[in-house]
């Protein structure tokens, strides 16, 4: 057991606990080693932020580094919290992505929420249950065993007037618990609030209008800036003559060594001053554009790393009687939240509070204290509610921006992209080639697997097939870079890229669940038994079954112009199967999807409807990069500045999407915003062969694409 | 150019003294501090500034202050009507017709416009009228929940 810690050992200096006054708290201390291992980057620390903290008057505040963007984790933490604990959803407030007030954590990605501080933020409530149980067991006089809790409330079983609640219990106390072991946490049977679907805990600020984004908060003295921006990436400013912008009235204009920005108290005023500013830039000529990127990258991404090797692939090459090679390219996809990246910076007593629209609230607090060349400790992020992220708010240039610009002036300043400037800063995903060769046996069993990944790093490109003779290889380095500045011929991109949705499974799962396809198709099985044939992993087979079912499978042709297709993959420890019917346009080469069930098992789940709204929102979101997103360019220049040069998905894109959430109470909750837009790629593709006996090897498929597609000969790119 | 301008803010006067050629969205949110009305693309393009003028769902990026003069404009801060949320808010809040939440006030009102005027709209007519809202989390499936359950739960 840990000690129960007197407050004066060490903690009084704690904000938090000033801030309350009190109450019963449970810390930070090393924390379970899945944190630790949060790729290694930083280990919890000194640190001695609360997890959670019950106050005197009941109420339970739950502080998570992580963020709300969408993506419901605001209603699931605070349900895992209220189900250790024992008390209602109701009583819980959430303090989110706080520097000052939450534990150290490094972001909000990966699906890592419920997978990796679930279990901290459930063992942290567990154990504030224990402390209680204990002091109600005192309070009571009866032994702890006879205790019973409900939304609460202590009390001795059999005998309900005995009773004492948590505020009562907390009342008075300053009693800090470190969290230092595993607790037992409750099984699925005892499940109250975990495993329900109760309403949204942010639902009616966000139908009201009252949800409060970085750009919602209003300060007095506010400054709006806009910033210089360069033609294009790699371009270096010659002359900026400023002196019309600064002839206006109102505008401060701040310039430090690569910042110039003009500032008003009206943003459409900072805007039209920012057009009076005179610049001429130098920019290096970079040849590269949507269509000779791929060969620039297979050049480029020279360094390799070997994921996987099994059997002998060169003996299996040579056995072959047939040989599969094919190239697979998808090409660089924006982001394109609704909220631009956002943020307002404010000096205060000796330090800047910057709130930002970021996923990573603690490693930009320290990007941002790097850039002012001040302690850590002098800058605060508070993370309101995001606009969406999809991993393009891991990257936090706009704040850095907002905090340079409030120490250069002394006065709080809002920066706020617009959408051009949201298209040109974007860390786009990146463009990125593979390369398979693979070989089937007598039987329709994949013998060979011989596969190559440019500038997409390896998630999803694990082999869940049963193949003998295998080889992965990633090449490049991983796609989680965000290198802005200058750009040269070797260069990998031709501006920054970063993690989305998913990063870099999308498009493995694209590679290889069309090459699967294509294979069963040449050997005359039918795509989900050609899959159940070579997988003998059951969580796979089932999750394969369970959709196959619920779509009603009749097989992949479906008539003329209409095909379907099925791709599974495994993401965020989740195992998802999509089904997808499309009919294709042969005239226009429009592929319209018209349904689509996806099956998941994402282990235990935390709250069902918010599952399946993550994984409709997959599908949804999932239907630009498989059909209409891909970033123009022209070197380091962006030829996108709006909605009207990018399309995303709309309404008349809908399909009818079923989700199925295939149960698996044996395993830990996993992830469930990221899966199910791994394989919509494949789906797709495999559908449109479907329809048309004709494959596609690039995403996105465009109409023009498609046409071109159906016009070509069949070969292997 | 600085001059007087009128018009009914949810419902109550509102008087100005400024240039009524700035765009409404940036007078909302920075002079009458109402910030649900959000900025998306600045173009008119995506429908998350989305705000009603007697009644009529306008892009407020693109619209000039003046479009306002005399006039009733109706924001997501004054949907609710004595504490209760609108049909087409509660709709919303029931069957989760959000996620990060950012397009929804645009949403909500573009779809309340919508039915007031088409009382009992199919779900592909209340699909076509939000064609040009842009949602990126991709909840379309769930507004288009809301909105047609908003349209037979009867008068909105």
């Amino acid at each position: 057991m840990s000690p129960l810690l007197d407050v004066s050992r060490g903690f009084d200096r704690r904000q938090f606990l000033k801030m309350v006054g009190g109450g019963i708290a449970v810390l930070v201390v090393g924390g379970p080693a899945d944190l630790f291992a949060q790729q290694g980057r930083r280990m919890y620390p000194e640190d001695l932020n609360a997890y959670l903290l019950i106050g005197a008057d009941g109420r339970v505040t739950v502080f998570s580094g992580k963020i709300e963007m969408g993506q419901g984790v605001l209603t699931s933490q605070a349900q895992m919290a209220a189900e250790e604990l024992g008390v209602a959803l109701e009583s819980i407030d959430m303090v989110l992505g706080d520097t000052d007030l939450c534990p150290w954590d490094m972001g909000t990605f990966g699906s890592l929420t419920t997978r990796m501080f679930g279990p901290s933020l459930r063992a942290a409530a567990a154990e504030a249950r224990a402390v209680l149980l204990n002091l109600a067991a005192a309070k009571l006089g009866a032994a702890k065993t006879a205790l019973i809790v409900e939304n609460g409330v202590v009390s001795v079983q059999g005998n309900p007037d005995r009773k004492v609640t948590y505020g009562e219990l907390a009342q008075g106390k300053k009693i800090a618990r470190l969290l230092d072991e595993k607790a037992v946490l409750r099984s699925v049977a005892q499940f109250k609030v975990m495993g329900k679907s109760p309403r949204r805990l942010d639902g009616r600020e966000k139908v009201t209008g009252a949800a409060r984004y970085a750009g919602d908060l209003r300060l007095p003295g506010l400054l709006y800036a806009r910033v210089l921006r360069p033609p294009a990436h790699g371009a270096t400013p010659v002359t900026v003559d400023t002196a019309a912008a600064e002839r206006r009235p109102g505008v401060k204009v701040v310039k430090l060594d690569d910042l110039v920005a003009v500032l008003h108290a009206d943003p459409e005023a900072a805007g039209a001053a920012l057009a009076e500013i005179k610049a001429e830039w130098k920019t290096a000529p970079l040849d590269l554009d949507p269509e000779n990127i791929f060969d620039h990258l297979e050049k480029t991404a020279t360094h390799g790393e070997e994921k996987d090797r099994r059997g002998d692939v060169d003996a299996a090459r040579a056995a072959a009687s047939r040989l599969f090679e094919s190239t697979y390219r998808k090409g660089y996809v924006a982001h394109s939240p609704m909220e631009p990246h956002t943020a307002v910076a404010q000096p205060k007593d000796g330090r800047v509070i910057v709130w930002a629209s970021t996923q990573t609230p603690f490693p930009l607090r320290d990007q941002i204290a790097q850039a002012l060349k001040v302690d850590t400790q002098k800058i605060r992020v508070i993370t309101p509610y995001l606009g969406g992220g999809f991993g393009g708010k891991s990257a936090g240039r706009q704040a850095v921006e907002a905090a340079r610009l409030a120490a250069a002036t002394g006065q709080p300043v809002q920066v706020a992209w617009t959408r051009a400037e949201e298209f040109f800063y974007d860390t786009f995903d990146p463009a990125a080639v593979v390369k398979v060769t693979s070989a089937l046996d007598a039987n329709g069993k994949i013998a060979l697997w011989d596969y190559a990944v440019y500038a997409a790093g390896d998630r999803g490109a694990a082999l869940f097939y049963d193949i003998p003779n295998a080889r992965v290889r990633a090449f490049g380095d991983t796609m989680y870079r965000e290198e802005t500045g200058p750009r040269s011929a070797s260069s990998l991109h031709p501006f920054a890229t970063g993690p989305w949705r998913a990063p870099g499974a999308r498009m493995n799962v694209f590679a290889v669940e069309s090459q699967i396809d294509l294979m069963a198709a040449a050997a005359g099985i039918d795509p989900l038994e050609f899959r159940l044939r070579n997988t003998s992993d059951p969580r796979m087979r089932k999750v394969l079954q369970e959709a196959a079912a619920a779509f009603g499978w009749p097989g992949a042709k479906a008539g003329p112009g209409r095909g379907r297709g099925i791709a599974c993959g495994i993401d965020a420890g989740a195992y998802v199967v999509l089904i997808a019917e499309i009919a294709v346009d042969a005239a226009t080469g429009a592929i319209k999807v018209e349904r689509v069930v996806a099956a998941q098992d994402m282990g235990i789940i935390v709250n069902p409807d918010g599952a399946r709204m993550q994984m409709e929102g997959c599908v949804t979101m999932g239907l630009g990069y498989v059909l209409s997103e891909e970033v123009p360019f022209k070197g380091g220049e962006v030829l996108v500045r709006g909605f009207d040069g990018y399309h995303l998905p709309r309404f008349s894109a809908l399909p009818k999407i079923e989700t199925v959430l295939v149960k698996n109470d044996d395993v830990a909750p996993q992830g469930a915003g990221e899966p199910a837009i791994v394989p919509l790629g494949a789906a797709v593709a495999n559908a449109l062969f479907a329809a048309t006996g004709k494959r596609a090897y690039r995403l996105p498929l465009t109409p023009e694409r498609v046409k071109g597609v159906l016009n070509a000969s069949a070969s292997g790119s | 150019m600085k001059s007087s301008i009128q018009f009914r803010l949810n419902g109550r006067p509102t008087s100005l003294e400024t240039d009524d050629s700035r765009k409404l969205l940036w007078v909302l949110r920075t002079d009458l501090g109402l910030t649900g009305a959000k900025y998306g693309c600045g173009a008119g393009a995506c429908g998350a500034c989305t705000v009603l003028i007697d009644g009529r769902a306008v892009r407020s990026c693109v619209t000039p202050l003046s479009a306002a003069r005399d006039r009733e404009v109706t924001t997501i801060e004054g949907l609710e009507r004595d504490g209760a949320l609108h049909p087409v808010q509660q709709a919303f809040l029931e069957h989760g017709g959000f996620q990060c939440g950012y397009c929804t006030p645009g949403m909500i009102l573009t779809a309340a416009a919508f039915l007031r005027e088409n009382p009992a709209p199919g779900r592909e007519a209340i699909a076509a009228r939000l064609e040009h809202n842009l949602c990126r989390c991709g909840a379309h499936t769930r507004i288009l929940d809301a909105v047609e359950a908003a349209a037979k739960g009867g008068k909105p």
